[in-house]
């Protein structure tokens, strides 16, 4: 591991150390396409198999789901910002665009947890066929997603206020920053490929 | 709960094999007090973030697993010889071939592989470690405790018994009721996360931390083969992930992805698992691809022939690798089409394989080859590996398919590539490296004696179920007391009890090696033979691996630096060496991770959720910790290099 520091450039890429963790989460994030698309195309493949329970053009509304695509991708420009506020330097400007971001992001998640709630009381839970076990684990695999990246996002913030901007602090606010994008870019394809074309079918 | 409901009961195999578990355990507790070693193993190995140490433990622990795989085998060979003595019930015989099967895959050769690119890797490409060595720990405890997890099922809760391949439906949850397949899909989906984290981990530092100068068509083969490996671990595993955990929640959480009931799908198991399983028969067989390289190379004294064909033909094959899963499941109906072009994708694989073969028979051509244990491991290899890959194409061919699917022509199509291929590569692996590991090399003579029995065994086990297969007889069968079936399968017990005869002889070896072989004293074990960096080190390889790190601009690197008389150790360049401290932080947080698996297998949630739980306060301490290890001063690089070269 090489210690040499780099004197100028974004401070998380300065060092080895970090140029490594942010290539191995670029990888990672590589996995984590894989990890979508097969439960994208499981989605696929058990599209219409509702056996007794209704069906997604019964249950999927416009209004709710519009509202939490703009809570998210909205969070995904106020992260966008945070990283920007870092580069210039300002752990303020940072926290303050991150914390936006987790409230922009817990807003998403509560109208998730609203409406799998309301679906479960309509009659379509995990257990009542196929279609619907594919619809709940792909969509709660990315609000698993998002949870994990808002309690992740919480512990980051504690530690760059009792340390302040380093190349390491600033290399795991990097990472997380294309977490939450790539969960965004996600949720687009939920959008989409789940909710526009459940309304329509 | 009564303690009845959990153990295996009324097996006298089982009980005899709980006995002496509990024997060798106590034993292992005794020795440990006696010789005061409680320490040593808790502050040497278990806390280790070494790769070379790590390495050591993933090919102990796959050395294990071939035992216990190999004893599944063997029972499973007396059934088939001597149908009516009633050996085991048929029960017993499914649990054993499940288990077999999914042992040698994923706890014996991917941990026995990845145990030699530990090691490896680092020291051929001039690196002090893995890019993340704390990760690098991390994953071989997940591998390490889904492998235990996997393994008590014998003993406690019943062994899964759906097959490797653990098809649905018979494996949901209405036809396979208990934790049997529980354990299945959690010991498989614990020591996936490790081989995924091992995948990233080895990419990274392959791409990343090179020596000075080493290009990628500088690389040594074998770090090539592990990188290409990494790609399709990478876009491999987490299609197993999915498939698993869709399993795990049909089963604990009542969803109907391949249920029969709820419009479920039963047959989007065997597509998930093979767009896994496929790639995965490659993350196997192309790091042997790549130790065969290697030791070909040095033993013919040889500069491997086509080394960019060699290289580019890996990557087809990782390519390749992700369009031919439907040719597992011909007969599943999906139509002439969809068959016939997968029938094709998987014929073309066999282009590039060639092409493998003929470079290591070019580079073999007019060299002067040293018949050592490596090198017959290596050449046993090439003609041994050709009558699997023959038969495999013979397989790919849709039509011929559905006479041979699921017979014992398949069986040996398998076993010819997975045994010729990557356990003939371990061995030839772990023996050619063995030096760099304990600083010492296994005994030649003895080593023979284990290739040729292993070598005999082999054939004559596997080479009549071709014929068995051809004679109609199905895989997974327990009664076989079919008259023209009987004389074949007594010839392929016999040979596999040849193969348990040469795997004794080869541990047998370890032990009379520690004790009788010369220890080495310069780190160029082979008779000065060595081409790539790894050699270059001393043996036993420092913790730092490189004093300094030579300047590379070609294949085979060692030869001009032997020529020129350079070393990994120039004196007036050394400088100090960051390296990471040991921490027992993965141990314990997948000992955790371990617990809650084993907990949901039971379905005991209370105890998941509190195993879940430390797992996450674990990795929360690990965010908080700033640890950037510490720095090896000059003086001690300098007096341990000059101890270790005699100067």
């Amino acid at each position: 591991m090489a210690a040499e520091e780099l004197k100028t450039g974004p401070l998380e890429y300065r060092t080895q150390e970090g140029q490594m963790g942010i290539m191995g989460f670029w990888i990672f994030l590589g996995a984590e396409v894989v990890l979508f698309a097969t439960l994208f195309a499981t989605y696929a493949v058990l599209f219409g198999r509702t056996a007794d329970a209704p069906l997604p053009s019964e249950l999927f509304e416009p209004g709710i789901v519009l509202v939490m695509t703009f809570l998210l991708l909205t969070s995904s420009f106020t992260c966008g910002l945070a990283i920007h506020e870092m580069r210039r330097g300002s752990v303020k400007g940072l926290m303050l665009w991150m914390i936006i971001t987790l409230a922009l992001g817990l807003g998403f998640l509560g109208f998730e947890i609203f409406e799998f709630v309301h679906y479960t009381h309509e009659g379509a839970t995990i257990q009542s066929s196929a279609f619907w076990s594919a619809f709940f684990i792909l969509a709660g695999t990315h609000g698993l997603h998002v949870t994990l990246g808002i309690g992740w996002a919480i512990l980051l913030l504690i530690q760059i206020k009792q340390r302040g901007l380093t190349n390491v602090t600033s290399r795991k606010f990097f990472i997380i920053s294309l977490y939450w994008h790539f969960l965004d870019v996600i949720w687009i394809f939920i959008f989409t490929s789940v909710y526009l074309i459940g309304m329509v079918i | 709960m009564h303690i009845t409901d959990i153990l295996v009961t009324g097996e006298p195999i089982i009980y005899g094999a709980m006995v002496s578990m509990a024997l060798v355990g106590i034993a292992l507790l005794f020795i440990l007090t006696y010789f005061k070693k409680w320490k040593w193993l808790w502050s040497e190995w278990l806390t280790t973030v070494d790769h070379k140490k790590i390495g050591v433990m993933y090919i102990l622990s796959a050395l294990l697993m071939l035992f216990r795989g190999g004893v599944d085998a063997m029972m499973m060979r007396v059934q088939l010889a001597f149908p009516d003595l009633g050996f085991l019930n048929s029960q017993h015989y499914n649990e054993i071939f499940t288990t077999h099967g999914t042992i040698m895959i994923i706890f014996m050769a991917m941990p026995f592989l990845i145990g030699l690119m530990n090691i490896i890797v680092p020291l051929q490409i001039g690196a002090r470690d893995f890019a993340f060595p704390y990760l690098n720990a991390l994953s071989f405890w997940s591998f390490f405790f889904g492998m235990a997890l996997f393994n008590i099922s014998f003993v406690i809760g019943g062994s899964p018994d759906a097959g490797w391949t653990s098809y649905t439906p018979l494996s949901g949850a209405a036809m396979s009721p208990g934790p049997g397949q529980n354990f299945y899909l959690m010991g498989l989906q614990l020591s996936g996360i490790g081989t995924l984290a091992t995948g990233i981990n080895l990419m990274v530092t392959i791409l990343k931390m090179r020596a000075p100068g080493m290009k990628l068509f500088h690389m040594p083969i074998f770090t090539w083969s592990t990188l290409v490996t990494c790609f399709i671990i990478v876009f491999a595993f987490p299609i197993l992930t999915v498939a698993l955990a869709l399993l795990t929640i049909d089963r604990v959480f009542g969803a109907q992805f391949f249920t029969l009931t709820g419009e479920g799908l039963p047959m989007m198991w065997a597509n998930l698992f093979w767009m896994w399983g496929h790639p995965e028969v490659y993350i196997v067989i192309l790091p042997a691809f790549g130790i065969f390289s290697e030791v070909i190379a040095t033993f013919a004294k040889k500069r491997l022939f086509g080394y960019n064909v060699m290289v580019w033909s890996m990557i087809v094959i990782a390519l390749l690798s992700f369009l031919v899963w439907v040719h597992h499941f011909f007969t599943m109906g999906a139509g002439a089409f969809v068959n016939s072009v997968f029938s094709v994708s998987t014929m073309l694989i066999a282009v590039p394989t060639g092409v493998k073969i003929f470079n290591w028979l070019a580079t073999l051509y007019k060299s002067k080859i040293e018949f050592t244990v490596p090198m017959l491991w290596s050449l046993a290899f090439i003609p041994s590996f050709i009558l699997g890959g023959v038969t495999g194409v013979m397989l790919g061919m849709a039509a011929a398919d559905y006479q041979f699917h699921n017979s014992y022509f398949l069986i040996a199509h398998f076993h010819y590539v997975l045994i010729a291929g990557t356990v003939f590569a371990c061995f030839a692996g772990l023996v050619f490296w063995y030096p760099k590991m304990f600083g010492h090399k296994m005994n030649e003579r003895l080593g023979k004696w284990a290739f040729w029995l292993f070598f005999f065994g082999f054939h004559v086990c596997f080479f009549p179920q071709y014929f068995l297969g051809l004679d109609g007889m199905p895989r997974r069968l327990f009664i076989t007391n079919v008259a023209e079936w009987l004389p074949l399968n007594v010839i392929s017990t016999v040979g596999a009890f040849g193969m348990g005869l040469g795997f004794i002889v080869f541990v047998y070896n370890v032990y009379y090696s520690f004790r009788y072989s010369e220890r080495e004293t310069t780190g160029d074990s082979w008779n000065g033979n060595g081409r790539t960096l790894e050699w270059a080190t001393t043996t036993p390889v420092p913790y730092y691996n490189f004093a300094t790190v030579p300047y590379v601009d070609e294949i085979d690197p060692y030869i001009r630096m032997k020529e020129e008389g350079k070393t990994t150790f120039e004196e007036d360049k050394v400088k100090p060496i960051h390296m990471p401290s040991y921490t027992g932080q993965p141990f314990i947080m997948m000992a955790l991770l371990g617990l809650a698996s084993f907990g949901l297998v039971f379905e005991w949630m209370y105890v998941a959720v509190f195993g879940l739980i430390g797992a996450v306060f674990m990795m929360i301490r690990r965010s908080f910790d700033y640890d950037d290890g510490y720095y090896v001063p000059v003086e001690e690089i300098k007096r341990t290099e000059k101890k270790a070269r005699g100067l």
